[in-house]
């Protein structure tokens, strides 16, 4: 028990397992009004895109995280706040942005250094105090948000048609949750590395639908699941020396099948 | 001065014409029913009406309070969404809230009203992906009548409903007008539309039929509903 203990005597460690608590948190939070409104895909074609502008950052020799945040940001609200339109957002010119995304930025990194394969792989335990710090604020702001405006993230997620037919206010929390989207994505991508990120977003959320059958309670459980399996990936990936983001994602992917499996 | 004026209106989807040409009024307490085959624009019309859809020529005027209580034509993934009743039901009166965070002191009542007046307080615990279709579209009425009780519109409420479970859901609506709620329905069960409905709006793909029900069965699309089609 020391012995497991004692791994979290390094300062890296540390912040690894604080700043990836507050992203697993925050993206299980976001995962399952994505997975309801059926925009899975999207998640996965922002960390794309998040891959495309960290290439073109790092070879512009720009910071690739305030480049790719507003980058991410932008592509965010413009696919998920965009007014309903079913027929101008298929899945096609999703998946059309993400792939255009990955060739960008594979030819923008083009005999550059490692920085871009950190991104695409993720190092979790080369994240930096500034960036634990950022983790946190947005885990506190993404938590808050879901506390106060619960009903509202339901509305919109159940039933965007009569949220609006009835004048509810829901421009500002659809914003919302497109803009913490954007940059949950973006922080993850350097815990998890951009190949995984999106896991991240589906499968607590996945594994919660299977055994709660009312929005509070898979919100809850998506979130405790996320943070359980991120802390027992990072603990089994440090004693086996494996990679910390694949572990993470080994584990939700564990914790689901075996919930899928003892469901009714 | 009519609850409803639509004058000259014109709907469309990416310059694609669905309606055109639409005039009709409405006075408060009127239940209108719109019948006409799929794909005539029925719901298109229902979406302009709740501001939904922008005209693109014409104009759809309310008169003063225009917060309707709408019953969307369900959809797939709707059917088993994990929420429970209470959940879903509650949402309607996030209307009232305008910008307020937290809940009005009325709303707790106006859910339990809700509740009673549809016949499910029983089911307010239990997940709504596991009600039957009929149960689910009380609830839905039930959040409807949350976000308002002077006008409700509804978009096909008995699909995929069985006939006998269509038939009570048609009597709870009609029993709804009892405390002068408007009512808007599109429906394709033409028989309770004849026995209930006080005006009938009848869209073809090139022309309309508006007018009162008695008037609808003496006209060619009325008895041509049994046959054939207007236009
Ligand atoms: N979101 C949309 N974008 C483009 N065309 C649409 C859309 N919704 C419906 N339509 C088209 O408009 C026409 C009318 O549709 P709709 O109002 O749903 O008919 P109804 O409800 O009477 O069956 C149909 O031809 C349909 O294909
Ligand atoms: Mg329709």
């Amino acid at each position: 028990m020391t012995e497991f203990f004692s791994m979290f005597g390094y300062s890296f460690m540390q912040r690894a397992l604080i700043a990836g608590i507050a992203v697993s948190l925050c993206a299980a939070l976001l995962g399952v009004s994505l997975v309801l409104r059926r925009y899975a895909m999207i998640g996965d074609g922002l960390s794309h895109v998040a891959f495309g502008a960290v290439s073109v950052a790092t070879a512009l020799h720009l910071s690739p995280l305030w480049v790719a945040v507003p980058v991410v940001m932008l592509t965010a609200v413009l696919l998920l706040s965009a007014r309903e339109n079913n027929h101008t957002r298929g899945d096609a010119s999703v998946a059309m942005l993400s792939t255009a995304s990955l060739a960008i930025g594979v030819l923008a990194m083009a005999g550059k250094n490692t920085d871009v394969y950190s991104y695409m792989f993720g190092s979790i335990l080369a994240v930096r105090a500034e960036e634990m710090w950022l983790c946190l604020l947005l885990g506190a702001a993404v938590l808050v948000f879901f506390l106060l405006f619960r009903d509202r993230i339901l509305s919109l997620t159940f039933d965007e048609g009569f949220a609006r037919a009835t004048g509810q206010r829901i421009g500002g929390i659809r914003l919302a949750l497109a803009i913490f989207t954007a940059v949950t994505i973006v922080l993850g991508m350097r815990l998890m590395g951009t190949l995984l990120i999106s896991a991240l977003v589906l499968f607590p959320a996945m594994s919660a639908m299977q055994i709660c059958r009312r929005f509070g309670s898979v919100l809850c459980a998506a979130g405790i699941i996320s943070v359980l399996c991120f802390i027992a990936g990072l603990c089994i990936s440090y004693q086996f020396d494996l990679a910390p983001g694949a572990t993470v994602v080994a584990a939700n992917l564990t914790v689901y099948t075996i919930l899928r499996l003892v469901r009714r | 001065m009519p609850l409803l004026t639509v004058r000259n209106l014109a709907l469309a989807y990416d310059g694609r014409c669905v309606i055109e040409h639409l005039n009709f009024t409405l006075e408060p307490g009127d239940y209108l029913c719109i019948v006409g085959e799929n794909g005539s624009g029925k719901s298109t019309l229902l979406h302009g009406l709740l501001s939904l859809l922008p005209p693109t020529q014409g104009e759809i005027l309310w008169d003063k309070c225009k917060e309707p209580a709408y019953l969307p034509q369900q959809t797939k993934q709707q059917r088993d969404f994990p929420a429970s009743v209470e959940e879903v039901v509650r949402t309607g009166c996030l209307n009232r809230r305008k910008l307020r965070i937290f809940p009005l002191p009325d709303e707790h009542e106006r859910v339990e009203a809700n509740l009673r007046r549809f016949g499910i307080e029983s089911l307010r615990r239990r997940p709504y992906a596991e009600l039957s279709g009929g149960q689910q579209q009380r609830v839905l009425l039930a959040r409807a009548l949350c976000a308002s009780d002077k006008i409700l519109l509804l978009d096909e409420p008995t699909a995929g409903l069985d006939p006998l479970v269509s038939a009570e859901l048609y009597r709870l609506i009609d029993s709804l007008r009892d405390g002068g709620l408007t009512v808007i329905m599109v429906t394709h069960d033409l028989a309770p539309a004849l026995s209930s409905a006080s005006h009938i709006l009848h869209l073809g793909h090139k022309s309309y039929w508006f007018g009162t029900t008695e008037d609808y069965l003496q006209s060619p699309a009325g008895c041509g509903f049994a046959g054939g089609t207007i236009s």
